[in-house]
């Protein structure tokens, strides 16, 4: 599924990221975030280099830092946090900026904010250099159970539409005069809740008449086949390759 | 929230991994069972969607802050253990390849969690309090109260449990988060109040959807605006026989002690990061997530030392009862319910 | 058979009967016979057990009583893949037949179910696309469409499937007059059987020479579709109504 939808997430372009087949990005990306995450967190330097990895690869796939930048604002709640942890964490305690800190509470936000900040950077980048339909096809491609592959397709095919329905049912709560504000109003919104499950449920049923009509069996049919070349996978593997050298490395520094 | 990278070393987030891919896999089975052979993609699909779209609707709490749904307890009780299990898995696993939205080595955690936990705890409780209880509609939303209550602290003690073993930093947020009790409790019973709502609004209209309370509805017809509605066959709904009794008020009872455990547990370690996030003006959109997740944010434990310990005990104890208590109960109901439920309505929109 | 020389007809319906497993009876003894290459309108009240007789024919709901045959084969458990590609049923919300994420791949799901791959399918596809003047559309995700575009699109769906009689149920639906009129082009521009359920009697006029009335369960008229309109006591006695100002004694019929 195309760029479009609520969610700005795909980014169209024609970049040597772009044209890889998803299953050797999405493998790649995983890779990368296991290696990044058994990296020591004394190897700070090592960070360091994983930063500049994505960077390339987010310069090579022409995927502009303001929108990377933004995207990261995810983890936002994970940075509060984070924040939180030299503060609360016992131990050494060290001076920083006239604030008694604790050692090991410094290190352990460094450990989450760095690691978590390099996965959702991997992540955003997988996302906005593949469409929603191929990471589907990706996902199969790895050997994720058909079924559930169907269930997310279906899911985000449905998830625009019911999310509308959502927004109609909101408009037409509020043409009525209704503003929700407080607790005493969790009747009417669970009631808008139940409403759209059934809705959602009834249109599972329609649909699957739907499907039955064209002679669906359990079974998606293949219709798109989907293969990568040796050198697809080679320049795939680039970056958990590299990633890995430097995890290396970082455990024997 | 979902927890992110980095947050649980690397052997714990695999282990966690291979739990979720096994419950992932014993819930393909399940829910073809639940569903009915073929119909499973289009409908687990479609409910997935609505737990995704639920999770966007927003209920004001008070002083301009607000929460959502998690979705665990209703998505079982509406459709289902293990049903719910995969829609929650597949929300989840959209979420982190597309929104970046909690670690992609982290997703054997948040699956297990948010989706494996709270999934269990509350179908197993529900089922317990709605064998126990007398059939009726009331029971049946109250029962859907106290399943989706105790979900959440308990999809927190199995973070906390997760967190003891493979932490990466010794958290003992204890002081931090007991300032925020407040606003932990009110995000669990926020979750049950808007779960046994939305059940009530389901039950309403459409008994025979509520997965949880097939026994309940007495076969019947609805003619709206000539929308000629068959509901399922006396078949799909047999009237539980008295012995199963029994089982339920064990279940019940194991899940009480385990409610016990959770909230004695729970008690220590609060959660509000969202309040926390919130404050920092975060925009509507992180809000959206922020005010989400409870698993994550309880991993504190009031004094690590000890408390860890405990918690950790805590932890294995309450999984283990509800592994327990979830694979009686299934074990019950896969005996109760008839095999297959043939599509039993159609709608007749002419 | 009938004799040698005569057609197979597209659908022959005859004595069907069916209850709802609750015990509600929907339909009490359905007789219809329709010849390749005819449209005929399916008219009827709320609650007639329109939408349960179009069920049948590709054999999603079991019949209690009579028979449904498409071209010559029963419908019946046996040959349900080969019943379903001849019978192609539209349906009312193109958001339900909609279901893949491109149109292409929704327009490739039936005739990959048959086992078609590779270019037979992309021409399969391509062809039915033409058909409904989608085909610059393939790419796209239905979500990004118009709704008369998804109500082409669904239609194409069921044209690559090459059925031997299309069935649709409300096809002028939610369509402003527009893409009414587009569809009734298209429509008229196939050559293949048509079944159409609709409440929009000018449209039957429009594109069906024949009509029957499904009321209570049986077909309670079966004629030209004008004549149907005509007789205002049939009309009032199954709750049929036309349109303000509609009169149609005053509409010429392309096909008497």
């Amino acid at each position: 599924m195309g760029a479009g939808h609520a969610h700005k997430l795909y980014r169209h372009g024609h970049s040597p990221v772009h044209a890889l087949p998803p299953h050797c990005k999405l493998a790649a990306v995983l890779c990368f975030v296991l290696v990044v995450v058994s990296t020591p967190r004394e190897a700070v330097w090592a960070f360091a280099l994983y930063a500049v990895l994505l960077a390339a690869v987010a310069a090579v796939a022409r995927i502009p830092a303001g929108f990377l930048l933004k995207r990261l604002l995810i983890e936002v709640p994970f940075v509060a946090f984070a924040l939180l942890m030299p503060f609360v964490v016992p131990g050494e305690q060290t001076e920083l900026l006239g604030v008694s800190v604790s050692v090991p509470g410094l290190w352990g936000a460094w450990n989450v904010l760095a690691k978590g900040t390099l996965g959702v950077a991997a992540s955003v980048i997988l996302a906005s250099t593949t469409e929603l339909r191929s990471l589907l096809l990706g996902l199969q491609r790895l050997r994720m159970p058909p079924l559930l592959v169907q269930i997310a397709s279906f899911m985000i095919r449905y998830g625009d539409v019911i999310t509308d329905e959502l927004r109609r049912m909101s408009i037409a709560r509020r043409s009525r005069g209704f503003e929700a504000s407080g607790v005493r109003h969790w009747g009417v919104l669970a009631k808008t809740a139940g409403a759209l499950f059934i809705r959602s449920y009834e249109r599972g049923e329609r649909v699957h008449l739907a499907m039955v009509s064209r002679g669906y069996t359990g079974a998606m049919p293949v219709i798109d086949e989907m293969t990568a070349s040796r050198t697809q996978w080679a320049y795939a593997g680039a970056l958990p390759l590299t990633a890995l050298a430097v995890c290396l490395l970082g455990w024997t520094v | 929230m979902h927890v992110p990278d980095g947050f649980i070393n690397a052997p714990v987030s695999a282990v966690a991994g291979v739990v979720a891919a096994g419950a992932v896999a014993v819930s393909l089975r399940g829910a073809r069972r639940e569903l009915g052979g073929e119909r499973t993609a289009p409908l687990a699909g479609l409910v997935a969607a609505f737990i995704f779209a639920v999770q966007m609707l927003n209920f004001p709490v008070a002083a301009g802050t607000s929460g959502h749904l998690l979705g665990g307890a209703l998505a079982a009780i509406l459709v289902g253990p293990f049903t719910g299990v995969l829609c929650i898995a597949v929300v989840l696993l959209m979420q982190g390849i597309l929104f970046a939205d909690g670690g992609l080595t982290a997703l054997g955690v948040n699956i297990t969690v948010m989706g494996v936990v709270t999934t269990l705890v509350a179908y197993a409780l529900f089922r317990g309090l709605t064998g126990v209880l007398p059939r009726t509609r009331r029971s049946t939303t109250a029962a859907a109260f106290v399943a989706a209550l105790v979900s959440v602290p308990a999809a927190a003690a199995a973070f906390t449990l997760i967190y003891a073993v493979g932490g990466t930093t010794d958290v003992p947020l204890g002081k931090v988060l007991t300032a925020m009790v407040g606003v932990h409790v009110l995000i669990g019973i926020g979750e049950a109040a808007i779960t046994a709502l939305t059940v009530g609004a389901v039950l309403a209209v459409r008994p025979d959807l509520v997965h949880g309370a097939r026994g309940l509805a007495a076969p019947l017809k609805l003619r709206v605006h000539g929308e000629l509605v068959d509901v399922p066959a006396p078949a799909a709904a047999p009237a539980a026989p008295r012995s199963t009794r029994k089982v339920w008020a064990t279940g019940l009872a194991a899940a009480l002690l385990l409610a016990g455990f959770v909230s004695f547990y729970a008690s220590a370690s609060p959660d509000g990061l969202e309040k926390v996030a919130a404050d920092k003006g975060i925009d509507e959109k992180t809000q959206e997530h922020g005010a989400a997740d409870s698993p994550l944010a309880d991993y504190g434990v009031k004094d690590v030392d000890d408390a860890r310990l405990s918690g950790g005990l805590a932890g294995v104890i309450g999984v283990g009862a509800t592994v327990v208590v979830g694979s009686g109960v299934f074990w019950a109901v896969r005996r109760r319910s008839t095999p297959q439920a043939p599509v039993t309505r159609t709608t007749e929109s002419v | 058979m009938s004799l040698p020389s005569a057609p197979v007809p597209s659908l022959e319906v005859s004595g069907l009967a069916y209850a709802y497993p609750d015990g509600h009876q929907a339909l009490f003894g359905v007789d219809l016979t329709v010849s390749r290459g005819e449209r005929v309108a399916l008219l009827g009240p709320n609650g007639a057990g329109k939408t349960t007789l179009v069920l049948h024919l590709n054999g999603i709901l079991d019949a209690g009583a009579g028979t449904v045959r498409v071209a010559g084969l029963p419908v019946g458990k046996r040959d349900l893949a080969e019943i379903r590609r001849r019978v192609g049923i539209v349906f009312q919300d193109p958001d339900d037949q909609l279901f893949m994420p491109t149109v292409r791949e929704d327009v490739a799901f039936g005739p990959a179910s048959a086992g078609l791959r590779g270019a037979e399918l992309e021409e399969r596809v391509t062809a039915a696309l033409r058909q409904v003047g989608m085909e610059e559309f393939a790419a796209r995700p239905p979500h990004h469409l118009s709704f008369g575009q998804r109500r082409r699109v669904a239609v194409a769906t069921v044209l690559a499937m090459r059925p031997e009689i299309l069935v649709l149920d409300e096809p002028s639906s939610n369509l402003d007059p527009a893409s009414r009129r587009e569809l009734a082009d298209i429509l008229r521009s196939l050559d293949v059987t048509v079944l159409m359920v609709t409440h929009d009697l000018p449209y039957a006029l429009e594109l069906c020479p024949r009509s029957v009335i499904l009321s209570d369960g049986v077909i309670a008229a079966d004629g030209r579709t004008q004549d149907l309109l005509c007789d205002e006591e049939l009309m009032h006695a199954h709750r049929l109504e036309l349109p303000f100002g509609f009169d149609p004694r005053s509409v010429a019929v392309p096909r008497p």
